[in-house]
């Protein structure tokens, strides 16, 4: 029983042992590197700006990767490491930029857009509908003639 | 509708058009607005480039408006870039420091050594981290800051004499005034 104690204590101590070590680098954690890019895969690499940052292979991306790995190590939730990159690139690296008055035309401007034509769509088509007859061509007698007896 | 606003509307529309087109052309999609600008420069405390053993601090430079230019050894648009420096630096203007960015100090010295040193002094920034504070993404890249350690200006790539006409000597002269 005694024995028993001491071997679960050692095995405990051995487990949390190698617990403390594989923590060290963080990219080892697949969990923390999982949350990494999943951040990152909503940033935008600003050295090529059509790659997020989990995506790219430039220096400042790589850097910032490890940044964000390090802020996740340190128990920093996601919405701090977004403030994080915002205060020093701006909404810009955001692929879902936040709504805000300066940016109400980007989210709501395709929408403007389809109204806009549709009303003028409406406009449009009420006007031809109470127009008289006398506002159109008057119809070409030619093309009624009957030509499927000649 | 009248006649004559039929052939006119299509030709509004299209001026409209080119002209969004024309300023389309006009930007830079790299030249990201800097959220910074109107906000204290970054806190940081690196050792001197040409001497490891001497730090610099950001209080150490309060009180005085001053330049701080983002270079690195690898770059090549600092190459270009280099000249001008190092004549605004002779007019003395303002102190001038670099930011030698994610660069070995052997051959960011060597660098300095080559084509002049316009810097009162380097700071070393290794692993970029200070360079991600001031959200450096193109080097090279030029910030002016005030005596309360404000960031008032940013420039992305490299600078020319028009910038520097343009932008950098009014602000300066603005700030020391």
């Amino acid at each position: 029983m005694r024995s028993s104690l001491i071997a679960l204590l050692a095995s405990l101590w051995l487990a949390f042992a190698s617990h403390a070590n594989e923590a060290a680098p963080a990219a080892a954690d697949p969990v923390l590197e999982a949350r990494m890019t999943r951040i990152t895969a909503e940033l935008r690499c600003l050295v090529c700006q059509n790659q997020t940052i989990a995506d790219s292979n430039a220096d400042l991306a790589q850097d910032l990767r490890r940044q964000v790995r390090e802020m996740l190590a340190r128990g920093d939730d996601d919405a701090k490491i977004i403030q994080y990159m915002t205060d020093r690139y701006g909404d810009f690296v955001l692929y879902r930029p936040p709504m805000k008055a300066t940016t109400m035309l980007l989210w709501f401007g395709p929408a403007l857009m389809v109204v806009l034509g549709l009303a003028a769509l409406a406009v449009v088509m009420r006007r031809r509908a109470r127009a008289g007859a006398a506002q159109f061509e008057p119809d070409d007698p030619a093309l009624f003639t009957d030509t499927h007896q000649s | 509708m009248s006649k004559s606003l039929r052939y006119i509307l299509p030709l509004l529309a299209f001026l409209v058009l080119a002209g969004f087109l024309a300023r389309g052309l006009n930007l830079d999609p790299r030249e990201v607005p800097s959220p910074l600008i109107g906000k204290p420069a970054p806190g940081f405390a690196l050792t001197r480039l040409d001497d490891a053993a001497q730090t610099i601090k950001r209080e150490d430079l309060l009180g005085k408006v001053w330049v701080l230019n983002v270079w690195a050894s690898w770059c090549v648009a600092c190459r270009e870039e280099h000249p001008m420096l190092v004549e605004f630096a002779k007019r003395k203007l303002v102190p001038l420091y670099g930011l030698n960015y994610k660069d070995k100090r052997p051959e960011g010295l060597g660098w300095l050594q080559q084509f002049g040193n316009p810097y009162n002094a380097s700071l070393f920034d290794e692993d970029g981290r200070v360079g991600i504070d001031f959200g450096v993404y193109g080097v090279p890249e030029t910030f002016v800051i005030d005596k309360q350690g404000v960031i008032r200006l940013k420039h992305i790539g490299p600078l020319t004499p028009d910038v520097i006409r343009e932008r950098i000597e009014p602000i300066l002269k603005q700030l020391n005034a």
